[in-house]
């Protein structure tokens, strides 16, 4: 391995892999002086707003903005038939899901609105006040038709079709099986099965969705200010749904309000905006009300799980079989599709144990609501639920602690490479020193001392665990090859200016997890000069190499080792020039710390800028065939493995109240192995971050709907996200076992937190419960579900 | 529609605007003024990425209308930063990596001044009672509670060290 990433190496001058370093983004962002879309502003720029509809599905019967029109301000209306003049409709599948299927959508509907909260129309006036003043005297005069609205009975007959012409309302279905299932059940000492529910949850980016878009009909060039974390693909897409060359569309996006999965979908409002830019030829923003975030923001996680596991008399898992169900609205979600999740389901249940027999089923369907997609985790914080649900379950069934039963069917460290019973090829993982760093740091005896003495008093406490495995890192098997323009590749090219200092434009992007910092803090260590020397350009499609952007946590190992690979070869490129300069080898040079020096006294032989400065304004005087090529470019993508899985295990502890159902969080550890860790500080806080993020899942968060179809929230006082004061801190440990994949060994840190949360919550909450005979499977577990399952209310029809 | 005349201090330096009615303060401050640096998250008054002062007090900036604020002095992120009077608490936050998008970051910040002149010495719970108004989806709270704290820390130790001018 390259001195370069040694760890030991800490202390040379320019080592900052491993380093803390602060983020270059925040000195503005505390200032409020960043760019989010809504702070842009341009000239004869309009805004625009959308009619919703208040039905979850209804005939669009005639439409009537006569009223709207005469507002003082609105300047013009679009329905979807004026739309599709210019915009083309997309379907949202993937050939490698066989038999996946979903009709075409189109950025307004046509004849159809298919759930409560899809644009219908669009008002576009000076001001957003005055285009809402419009949306609120257009006339639409809709059918009301029957609406699916159950999952559980969008495949039965007599349900209405919602898109007739795809035969049923079955989106996509896969069946896995390997080992001998049926066998392994029959031998069964002891089985074990539950029914759990994961709730529809949605991402609630503090920033909403927002988008900006410029047509200048003179040159046909169409720019966009974007709040998205995949710019190249939203290239893509804006160029081949409005039938222009991608050259012509450019994508910009400075700073992003947080992102989750949320803004890596294609979203018909946000296509509209584009597609109205266009006809109008002039500036059109939209930035989603939260109301309309609620309604249109992808939502996620709604599965229904049936799950067994087997076991044999000395604890170990044989076999375990799930039956999963989803509903994903109306459409598949462009362009990633919505059938992802439940297919990560059936890829991840198990993850984390050794076990041979494996059958799982997840069901897609169609329904009236909201459309789901990918959000922060995808799939994963269902397999872990429905995984160390029916671990817990076991260990219970054998009378044994769930430390020691996890112990005993935990992968080995010393197993890999393997493939799971799911066809997950695990590169290496660190299960076992994980639970171990995790008994360190959470003083087991000790807690379940004081779980016991609180009982005597009546006080309900409780500890669960959570193992989990994240998919990070991944290649085309996760998209490319079912036929979607997302790369899994990416680029990143490092230039030194004539001042000495560097450049770094990367195709991964910042959401707020300190992509910046990180691939400033490699360049830094890569090119030999300080972090303070290195500018980084992000997201913008006109001055970055092409790339996937952020998802499926990327940036560091991905994005990250492109830039590594970048800075070797830009310094590499310098060292050469000096070589002619200073008439020295290039091997006995170095670059700290922006000056060129001798390698082996660190002697300064000259600054980075004097070469700069030959290179740029003197060329003449360096020998006429010398490569000066002191800018280079680097691309990455992952070899051997599909994906680069980390692995950990989570802690919960906390206090149930018998009498309100009310759950008080006392502490969460974390142990997570995350490969080469760039920035602690970083990581650690991706961990805290998705933690509570799982912890509103698993507590608060509920897109809850009527059984007609009516989504029943409204405001962000209806949906609770985690606050401040009902937060527990939460411990951070490590273990570092870097992917060989790469030089510099990094996996991905930022799904790992929300994956596991709700499994250990979950398992914490029925562990208080468990001398009450009480237990909890379906999320958000709120006071009320907490009742129910102590018998204290009666259970809702 | 009704506008009213308003004369206001906004970070110092007199504005005078024709409002409608219906503006909210938020909206005055990023759409007649310019100022980005307090954003909008929900307009329901629940998250507090609009919260800037008014006469001194914070207030959220979606739910005060610009037409009641005649007379009053308005400041906004901008306005503290200039001035420096949050600097230490900004560079914790910039240390302690508290802020991750920096979308909920300058409501925070307006609400953490606000506890640290009112409460010294604050205790961990404390300072996450008094920020439970400003949602942070990013960072899940602990970040901002340490830089709070390390803040009030640092301030109460230079002042019983005399070193304030
Ligand atoms: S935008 Fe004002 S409180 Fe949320
Ligand atoms: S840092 Fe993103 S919402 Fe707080």
């Amino acid at each position: 391995m390259s001195a370069i990433i040694d760890p030991a190496a800490l202390d040379r001058p320019n080592s900052y892999i491993g380093k803390s370093v602060p983020r270059p983004n925040l000195p503005k962002l505390v200032e409020g002086r960043g760019q989010y879309v809504d702070d842009v502003v341009l000239p004869r720029m309009v805004h625009v707003a959308f009619v919703r509809c208040p039905h979850a599905h209804a005939l669009i019967k005639r439409i009537d903005a006569k009223d709207a029109l005469a507002v003082p301000g609105v300047l013009r209306v679009f329905t979807g038939q004026d739309l599709a003049v210019v915009c083309d409709p997309w379907v949202a599948v993937l050939v490698h899901l066989a038999g996946m299927k979903s009709a075409p959508q189109y950025p307004l509907p046509l004849v159809r609105a298919t759930w409560h909260g899809e644009a219908v129309v669009a008002v576009v006036a000076d001001t957003r006040a005055l285009a809402e003043d419009g949306v609120s005297r257009v006339l639409v005069d809709y059918d009301p038709l029957p609406a699916v609205a159950d999952m559980e009975t969008a495949l039965a007959p007599g349900t209405p079709l919602i898109h007739p012409e795809l035969g049923d309302n079955l989106c996509f279905q896969r069946i896995n099986e390997s080992g001998d299932v049926a066998a392994a059940f029959k031998a069964a000492h002891k089985i074990v099965e539950a029914t759990f529910h994961t709730g529809r949850h949605t991402g609630v980016t503090l920033e909403p969705r927002s988008i900006l878009a410029d047509y200048n009909k003179g040159s046909g060039k169409l720019v966009v200010h974007h709040s998205t974390q995949a710019p190249h693909m939203m290239q893509g897409v804006f160029a081949k749904q409005l039938r222009m060359a991608e050259g012509d569309v450019r994508v910009i996006c400075v700073d992003v309000g947080g992102s989750f999965g949320i803004k890596v979908h294609v979203y018909p409002d946000e296509v509209a905006t584009v597609a109205i830019a266009k006809l109008m030829g002039r500036p059109v923003k939209f930035i989603a009300d939260r109301l309309e975030s609620f309604g249109s923001d992808i939502h996620a996680r709604d599965h229904r799980i049936h799950g067994k596991m087997a076991v044999d008399a000395e604890g170990r898992i044989t076999a375990i079989d799930i039956d999963d169900l989803t509903g994903i609205g109306p459409y598949s979600v462009y362009p990633r599709t919505s059938a992802i999740e439940g297919n990560q389901v059936i890829n991840l249940v198990g993850g984390p144990y050794d076990f041979a027999n494996y059958r799982a089923k997840t069901t897609v369907v169609l329904q009236n609501k909201t459309p789901t997609c990918q959000y922060r985790a995808v799939g994963h914080p269902i397999a872990v639920t429905v995984t160390e649900g029916l671990v817990d379950l076991a260990a219970e069934a054998l009378g044994m602690d769930p430390i020691t039963f996890r112990l005993k069917n935990l992968m080995r460290d010393d197993s890999y490479p393997r493939t799971s019973p799911a066809g997950m090829k695990f590169e290496g993982l660190s299960h076992i020193k994980s639970l171990g760093r995790l008994m360190d740091m959470i003083d087991y005896p000790a807690l379940r001392a004081e779980q016991d003495a609180a009982r005597a008093k009546g006080i309900y406490r409780g500890i669960g665990f959570a193992a989990f495995i994240e998919l990070t890192n991944p290649s085309p098997f996760m998209y490319g090859i079912g036929g979607a323009r997302i790369s899994a590749q990416d680029g990143c090219s490092v230039r030194i200016d004539p001042d000495g200092s560097v450049v770094a434009a990367t195709g991964v992007t910042e959401q707020g997890q300190g992509t910046e910092g990180i691939i400033r803090q490699i360049v830094a260590e890569a090119v030999g000069v300080a972090v303070g020397a290195v500018r980084v350009i992000t997201g913008d499609t006109q001055n970055t190499p092409y790339g996937g952007g952020t998802w499926a946590c990327r940036g560091a190992g991905i994005g990250g080792e492109a830039a590594l690979q970048a800075g070797l070869a830009t310094r590499a490129a310098a060292l050469e020039v000096a070589s002619a300069m200073l008439q020295a080898h290039a091997d006995t040079l170095d670059i700290v710390d922006g000056n060129i020096v001798d390698r082996a006294t660190a002697i300064i032989r000259m600054p980075l800028s004097e070469l700069t400065r030959i290179v740029y304004f003197r060329g003449d005087t360096l020998p006429p065939g010398l490569p000066r090529e002191l800018m280079q470019t680097r691309h990455f993508i992952t070899k051997e493995y599909p994906f680069a899985f980390t692995n950990g295990i989570q802690a919960c502890w906390l206090e149930v109240d018998v009498e309100t159902g009310l759950i008080k969080l006392l502490k969460h550890w974390v142990v997570e192995d995350c490969g080469r860790i760039i920035n602690p500080l970083l990581v650690d806080e991706q961990v805290r971050g998705g933690v509570v993020q799982g912890i509103g899942g698993a507590l608060y968060e509920h897109c809850a709907y009527s059984p007609e179809g009516q989504l029943l929230v409204g405001s962000m006082a209806d949906y609770l996200v985690p606050m401040a004061a009902e937060m527990p801190d939460i411990e951070v440990g490590h273990i570092e076992t870097p992917t060989r994949e790469s030089l510099l060994g990094a996996k991905g840190a930022g799904e790992a937190g929300t994956a596991g949360a709700p499994a250990a919550i979950m398992n914490a909450i029925n562990d208080a419960l468990r001398p009450l005979d009480a237990q909890v499977l379906a999320q958000p577990f709120s006071p009320e579900r907490i009742l129910q399952a102590l018998g204290k209310v009666p259970m809702r029809g | 529609m009704t506008t009213h005349s308003i004369t206001v201090t906004v970070n110092g330096e007199s504005v005078r605007r024709a409002v409608q009615a219906r503006l909210h303060l938020i909206d005055f401050l990023r759409g007649d003024l310019g100022l980005m640096g307090s954003h909008v998250a929900c307009e329901h008054g629940v998250c507090g990425a609009c919260t800037v002062r008014v006469d001194g007090a914070i207030v959220r900036g979606c739910l005060v209308l610009a037409a009641s604020l005649d007379g009053a002095s308005v400041e906004t992120i901008e306005g503290v930063s200039d001035r420096g009077e949050i600097r230490d608490l900004q560079d914790a936050f910039i240390a302690r990596n508290a802020a991750q998008c920096g979308f909920c970051t300058p409501g925070m910040l307006m609400c953490a001044a606000d506890l640290l002149g009112s409460n010294a010495q604050p205790t961990r719970a404390e300072i996450r009672e008094h920020i439970s108004g400003n949602y942070c989806r990013c960072t899940g709270y602990q970040a901002i509670v340490d830089a709070i704290e390390t803040t009030a820390l640092k301030r109460v130790s230079s002042d019983a060290g005399g070193a304030k001018p």
